[in-house]
């Protein structure tokens, strides 16, 4: 198992809260790994550690984090490590501008401005979140007039612009219909072939359709870690098996 | 239910709901009402008053000529006001809504700054006459009375921008750092783009404030009827509302000096509009783009 994202000893606080306490997992590249667990219990604050957007929350990070072995609070600089990190939001955000520049925001930021080459990244982008048929003819148009499951295929496809190496998503589809869902699970497990994934989810049975890897946070700690199929299964904690059970949650 | 209530103080209540509508809906026309006699009253006065050696010519022996030189100071002093205003105010309102940590300095630079806003014209005037027109020496000059404007309009220039700059949602930043965007690039192609509508409302504003300013230009730019335009930035300067203040006042009160002076009114007033539908038409494009109906 080739190691892609490594925390050890990961501590959480937001001034007296402690968050997340003592997080110590591996996730695999080029796979799939859920995050799920009950409201609260540290599942977003997790996923905002391994981009550093916990940066802005006024949180202090204890622990280490490593994404291919480099430590990426010490010498790693934030934008090139948000470059290699992309995040997905549960709400779709895209920007009030048009599919194009929506998708080529992330290049140009990062100083590609010739046109034909940044109207292949946005095809292949575009083509990658399974949108390009659908938008094609309107790449001038205003990104909010496509619907919800469209606004996050173009997140999807704006993140994947700046060429990640690991994707973060935030309960990419409880904003969506089923559908759309549908969609968007698929292209999940298409997209792990190139890139490694983390997904946050509310949903278990999202989690067992998606993911190889299940994370089982409570509270703030990481009670079980393990391939989905055995989680689901043959849980080794109660405490996951009471959540998988629905006994709460 | 109809049982619980007799029918009598059924039909009372409605009454006096009526009645309080019919109340509320004049009074809410009495601004319109007076709008209205205003404008007439000035249009009426003035409308001869108009023509093209008045738009075009210089005022002399006070209640002659035109009324060329005061509409160019006007649109100079307003200049120099934005070009120091805007940008400082920008640039303020960017480092407060921002940068600013939350604490005590904040805190003091936010109540000076609205403390500002609360000073009254005559005495920013004074301020101005004192320390650039004597001290500075800069004279009675378009340089005086724009910079007078700037201080006076500030506030409102960084209020405004710090609004807007607030109102983009936190989701739209979150997404830029996310691709790997620093702040700085963050803000300027997020959050300004986002906020540009917003700003320039407030600029617009603020200019139909420094357009309309009488108490500072009395004191620092010029006495109102120059008969030049202003060739450099020490040059003293006419301007519209110290035009009709003069007309109004030192004129013999004939119907002419009032027709001059409505006159002019007209056209500040006409400016006035064309800045209000500016704005309008400006946030009417930023709801549109909020809404996708354009890109």
């Amino acid at each position: 198992m080739r190691v892609k994202v490594q925390t050890r000893d990961l501590n959480v606080h937001y001034g007296r809260v402690h968050a997340l306490k003592d997080v110590s997992i591996d996730i695999e590249a080029n796979s799939v790994t859920a995050v799920i667990g009950p409201s609260g219990c540290g599942k977003t604050t997790f996923l905002r550690v391994l981009n550093r957007l916990v940066d802005l929350d006024g949180a202090r990070v204890t622990g280490k984090v490593f994404l291919d072995g480099e430590d990426i609070f010490n010498g790693v600089d934030v934008t090139s490590l948000r470059r290699r990190v992309g995040m997905v939001f549960q709400q779709p955000n895209p920007f009030p501008m048009s599919i194009y520049d929506n998708v080529a925001f992330g290049p140009r930021i990062h100083g590609i401005r010739d046109k034909k080459r940044l109207d292949r990244i946005v095809e292949a982008s575009l083509r990658k979140a399974a949108l390009w048929s659908e938008v094609k003819d309107r790449l001038h148009e205003s990104a909010l007039r496509l619907s919800g499951g469209q606004q996050q295929r173009l997140c999807i496809a704006r993140a994947l612009a700046v060429q990640p190496e690991v994707i973060l998503m935030d309960e990419p589809c409880s904003a969506l219909d089923p559908v759309s869902t549908a969609r968007i699970e698929a292209l999940i497990k298409e997209l792990k072939r190139e890139y490694t994934l983390v997904v946050v989810t509310h949903n278990m049975h999202q989690a067992a359709r998606i993911s190889d890897y299940t994370a089982f946070f409570l509270n703030g700690e990481l009670v079980e870690f393990g391939k989905t199929s055995q989680i689901f299964t043959n849980p080794a904690e109660k405490r996951t098996e009471d959540y998988i059970s629905g006994r709460f949650g | 239910m109809t049982f619980l209530f007799s029918g009598r103080k059924e039909w009372n209540e409605k009454k006096k709901e009526v009645i309080l509508r019919g109340i509320l809906c004049v009074f809410a026309l009495i601004p319109a009402i007076i709008l209205i006699i205003l404008f007439s009253y000035i249009f009426s006065n003035g409308i001869s008053a108009i023509n093209i050696d008045f738009l075009l010519n210089s005022p002399y022996m006070l209640e002659r000529g035109g009324i060329f030189p005061q509409i160019i100071g006007s649109l100079c002093l307003v200049s120099v006001c934005l070009l120091f205003a805007v940008p400082l105010g920008v640039l303020s309102a960017i480092y407060l809504a921002e940068y600013a940590p939350d604490n005590a300095l904040t805190g003091i630079i936010r109540f000076f700054v609205e403390c500002l806003a609360g000073i009254p014209s005559i005495v920013i005037g004074l301020f101005g006459l004192i320390l650039l027109v004597h001290y500075l020496n800069f004279g009675i000059s378009l340089l005086s009375g724009g910079l007078s404007l700037g201080f006076m309009i500030l506030p409102w220039t960084i209020r405004a921008s710090e609004e807007a700059i607030r109102a983009v949602p936190r989701s739209f930043r979150e997404a830029s750092l996310a691709l790997g965007a620093t702040k700085l690039q963050t803000i300027r192609c997020v959050v300004l783009r986002n906020a540009f509508p917003g700003i320039i409302t407030g600029v617009l504003l603020g200019l139909g404030k420094a357009l309309g300013e009488t108490a500072v230009v009395l004191l620092t730019a010029g006495s109102g009827l120059e008969s030049f335009i202003p060739r450099s930035l020490f040059d003293p300067v006419g301007s519209l509302p110290v035009y009709i203040y003069m007309l109004a006042t030192q004129g013999r009160h004939s119907s002419t000096a009032f027709s001059k002076a409505s006159g002019a009114s007209l056209v500040l007033l006409t400016i006035f509009f064309a800045i209000n539908v500016s704005a309008l038409l400006l946030r009417n494009r930023y709801i549109r783009r909020m809404r996708g109906e354009i890109a």
